[in-house]
């Protein structure tokens, strides 16, 4: 069987920073790129982020990019990659400024700099006072910087796949990966699209929990099409819950809230965080503000006629702050509680909200694999950035503001070390035949007729089983049961149908084949989490509480051949500086 | 109105060119027990599409800032998301944004939109050398942007604007002017000059009748006739 083909230097997959990054940095060197996005580039989840993106300036207090990298080395819990940190704080500044340039409305101080904000997680001098090294547009900063960057892209001429879902990646018998097979949702045509490198720029797998802060498009296909491509995905078992989603709905109240001055009430009217980060309070990392909320709710100080949350109180703040800094959280809480947040603390609770693990990389954005108990190789022609890629630069747990930065930085890393390949392969190389084969099966696999399980269905009870069993607090009976229920559910799927068989923008067939993607990815997750017997980061084991770096100082690796885990280590050795040695951590 | 313990009644636009011969409106109806209070008119959408998978609609940030979800709710146009069950007359009337070509149920052809949004040149313009750190602008001069940045492309303004239904391919609409304005307003963009030659011709800008349909739609509380209005002003004081 062919399909119509269309050739490409480049081949990105996925319109939301990390993509775009990357594509304006190949179309400005005069690379052939396309991108292909399931929805129009500005409704990638991107333009949800709110509160800004981390560098250095020093525009409010005084900073510096090393001071930037210890935290999020502390932050990381230990398990970031030094190497790729420090290049990540040193570009900050950079990209930041080339933003700027690029037109990003960022928000403005007297003196006409960008304007920072305070978050979570940050120091000055290497663990003293609060840091100011958050850049905003007001609380959209998300939104401000994909739209600029969509701009910048069209002004660029960049070749825009919209509304095209890709199936499957396609690689040859030497392991060089060629392109990929995606659909036009609109008219149900596939199609085959050839280039010498793929980029995966998918974004994350919120949609894993039921809770969660994330977009419904956020299903983690180029996780899932790398696991099917023989690819381990990294330090799965790591997942930040985000301290403060609207309690019960998910809807993200940016940590700029608490940046500004907001706090953390629980049901005796106590700003608990002080009890569990007596410095850093309420601007402490996610990961440990999170367990507070969630322990205080244990514990039965929690608000409301459930006591199943606590409450963000930002009253104080005056409503000039509120409404300028922002306005965007203002605008959500009182849509979803008829509440207006300058006047009334917002119920909160830790929300699903952010991978920190995903496809390995190295800090060039090439996905590396271990070789035969050797060193790391390149997979050759595939890379992956942001939120689905792992450099890993986040380790057990992300600071606020560094997701931003890392789209951008290792959007652009990749871009450049890819125009360097291209300058030495001239030629596609052959896409064999068969290469399709398994995605078109895939694809095909959808257009049976027939009754049994309901895909929205194993969707809903997948992000129930991962709620409950692979939260904010973990042990080894919640993990096991929670991993048979998730296998039980894989197999089910194998008899679910849909009854939409039209061609023409069929979104029960893309739900379908999502579904298989979170499916992939929730055996990655509760079983890398099943695996890892300390408490690190995100990944909080009652039964194993304390961090042990004797054991577990290390990255996992999941398989989906025979769904093992395999391990390889941190690397601890930065670029020029001296390492940051692995230190209790407190707040 | 309180939801708790009512059935929704809804009446919704179909059409699938590959099987319908024409389109018609459907009647669905979310029983009681799955309707609960604070829902929104998405919330209630992904329930019938359980039971009716076939119903197609975009959306995906399901909080108003993805723009995916703008369509024709009982008559006025609005997110799917954002607008509240408890605030609908029932049977709650469902159809695609209008003025644009149907390609299935609720989903739109939105080439021509995207093209009169691409036709504004919505990128910053400044072909100075870039200096070293950020181009400075003052608090002042960045709130010109407030009001204009914030637009999530969702539609709602320029097919509710019945100059852009007459004219689509050459009326660049209420969307695109915003964008038009937005960066006239920004005091680092120099291309003033060339940006209003773009929209010196008869329709591109012109057609705006002051209709208002655009302000009273926004999702995001924007006013593109007011932007509209700039523009023309800096028209006029350009042509004196």
């Amino acid at each position: 069987m062919s399909l119509p083909k269309r050739s490409f230097d480049t081949l990105i997959i996925g319109a939301g920073g990390g993509g775009l990054r990357a594509a304006l940095q190949l179309s400005q060197a005069d690379a052939r790129v396309a991108v292909v996005s399931k929805v129009f580039p500005t409704r990638s989840h991107t333009v949800a982020a709110q509160g800004g993106v981390n560098a250095a300036l020093a525009n409010v207090l005084p900073d510096n990019w090393h001071w930037h990298m210890f935290d999020t080395v502390k932050g990381s819990d230990y398990l970031g990659d030094q190497d790729a940190i420090e290049y990540m704080c040193r570009a900050a500044p950079r990209v930041v400024y080339e933003l700027e340039h690029f037109g990003v409305p960022f928000s403005r101080l007297d003196t006409g700099h960008i304007y920072q904000r305070a978050f979570g997680g940050q120091s000055r001098d290497f663990g003293g006072d609060q840091a100011a090294r958050t850049c905003a547009a007001a609380d959209r900063t998300g939104h401000a910087i994909l739209h600029s960057l969509y701009q910048q892209n069209i002004r660029a001429r960049t070749h825009f796949f919209d509304e095209y879902f890709a199936i499957d990646l396609l690689s040859d018998a030497e392991g060089y990966f060629l392109g990929a097979v995606a659909i036009d949702i609109a008219s149900g045509e596939p199609i085959l699209i050839e280039a010498k490198t793929t980029i995966l720029a998918t974004g994350g797998v919120g949609q894993l929990f039921r809770t969660n802060t994330n977009a419904l498009v956020n299903t983690g296909d180029g996780m899932a099409m790398a696991l099917r491509a023989g690819v381990p995905l990294q330090d799965m078992e790591f997942f930040q819950f985000h301290p403060t989603g609207i309690a019960g709905k998910g809807m993200l109240i940016t940590e700029g809230a608490r940046g500004e001055g907001g706090y953390l009430l629980n049901g005796d009217g106590e700003r608990f965080m002080e009890r569990y980060a007596p410095n850093a309070k309420d601007l402490a990392s996610r990961d440990v503000v999170s367990r507070a909320i969630a322990t205080e709710v244990r514990e039965g100080r929690g608000v409301g006629p459930e006591k199943d949350h606590v409450l963000l109180k930002l009253d104080h703040l005056g409503s000039d702050i509120v409404k300028k800094r922002l306005p965007g959280i203002r605008e959500t809480v009182m849509a979803f509680l008829h509440i207006d947040p300058a006047e009334t603390p917002v119920p909160v609770y830790p929300t699903a909200h952010y991978t920190m693990g995903g496809i390995p990389t190295d800090r060039f954005g090439q996905v590396v694999v271990p070789e035969q108990q050797g060193a790391e190789e390149a997979v050759p022609g595939l890379y992956a950035v942001g939120e689905c890629a792992c450099v890993s630069v986040h380790g057990a747990n992300r600071l606020g503001g560094n997701s931003l930065l890392d789209i951008l930085v290792f959007g652009r890393a990749a871009a450049n070390h890819i125009i360097d390949h291209l300058r030495d392969s001239r030629y596609h190389r052959p896409i064999p035949d068969g290469a399709i084969d398994s995605a078109m099966a895939r694809l095909a696999r959808w257009n049976q007729q027939g009754k049994g399980e309901s895909v929205p269905a194993l969707r809903r009870e997948l992000a129930r089983v991962m709620e409950d069993h692979c939260g904010v607090f973990r042990n080894e009976g919640v993990l096991a049961e929670g991993r048979k229920k998730v296998l039980e559910l894989r197999e089910r799927m194998h008899d679910a149908y849909i009854d939409d068989h039209s061609q023409v923008f069929n979104t029960a067939r893309i739900e379908a084949m999502e579904l298989e993607n979170l499916m992939e990815i929730g055996v990655a997750t509760v079983t890398s989490a099943l695996a890892r017997r300390e408490s690190r980061g995100a990944h909080s084991r009652i039964d194993y509480p304390e961090r042990d770096d004797v054991h577990w100082l290390k990255h996992s690796l999941f398989s989906l051949d025979g769904d093992k885990m395999d391990y390889k280590p941190v690397r601890m050795k930065p670029l020029t500086v001296e390492t940051f040695p692995p230190k209790k951590r407190t707040y | 109105m309180l939801l708790k313990g009512i059935a929704m009644k809804f009446s919704i636009y179909r059409y699938d060119p590959d099987q319908d011969a024409k389109p018609y409106m459907q009647d669905y109806e979310l029983p009681e027990k799955r309707v609960e209070p604070g829902m929104m008119l998405l919330d209630a959408l992904l329930l019938l599409k359980e039971q009716d998978q076939s119903l197609s609609f975009r959306r995906s940030c399901q909080e108003g800032v993805c723009g995916s979800d703008g369509m024709n709710i009982n008559g006025r146009n609005g997110l799917a998301c954002m607008t509240a069950l408890a605030d609908l007359k029932q049977p709650v009337a469902v159809r695609p944004l209008p003025g644009l070509p149907v390609i299935r149920d609720l989903v739109v052809d939105l080439s021509q939109f995207y093209n009169q949004y691409r036709t504004a040149k919505p990128w910053l313009i400044n072909d100075e050398p870039c200096p070293e750190v950020e181009r400075l602008q003052t608090p002042e001069q960045r709130e010109q942007l407030d009001g204009l940045y914030e637009c999530i492309l969702c539609a709602c303004c320029s097919t509710s604007c019945p100059s852009f239904w007459w004219n689509p391919d050459k009326y660049l609409g209420p969307a695109a002017l915003l964008q038009s304005w937005r960066f006239l307003a920004d005091s680092r963009d120099l291309a003033t000059e060339e940006r209003l030659n773009d929209l010196e011709d008869p329709f591109r800008l012109f057609r705006c009748h002051t209709i208002m349909n655009c302000v009273e739609v926004c999702p995001k509380g924007l006013n593109p006739a007011r932007a509209i209005g700039h523009i023309k002003e800096l028209m006029v004081k350009r042509s004196l």
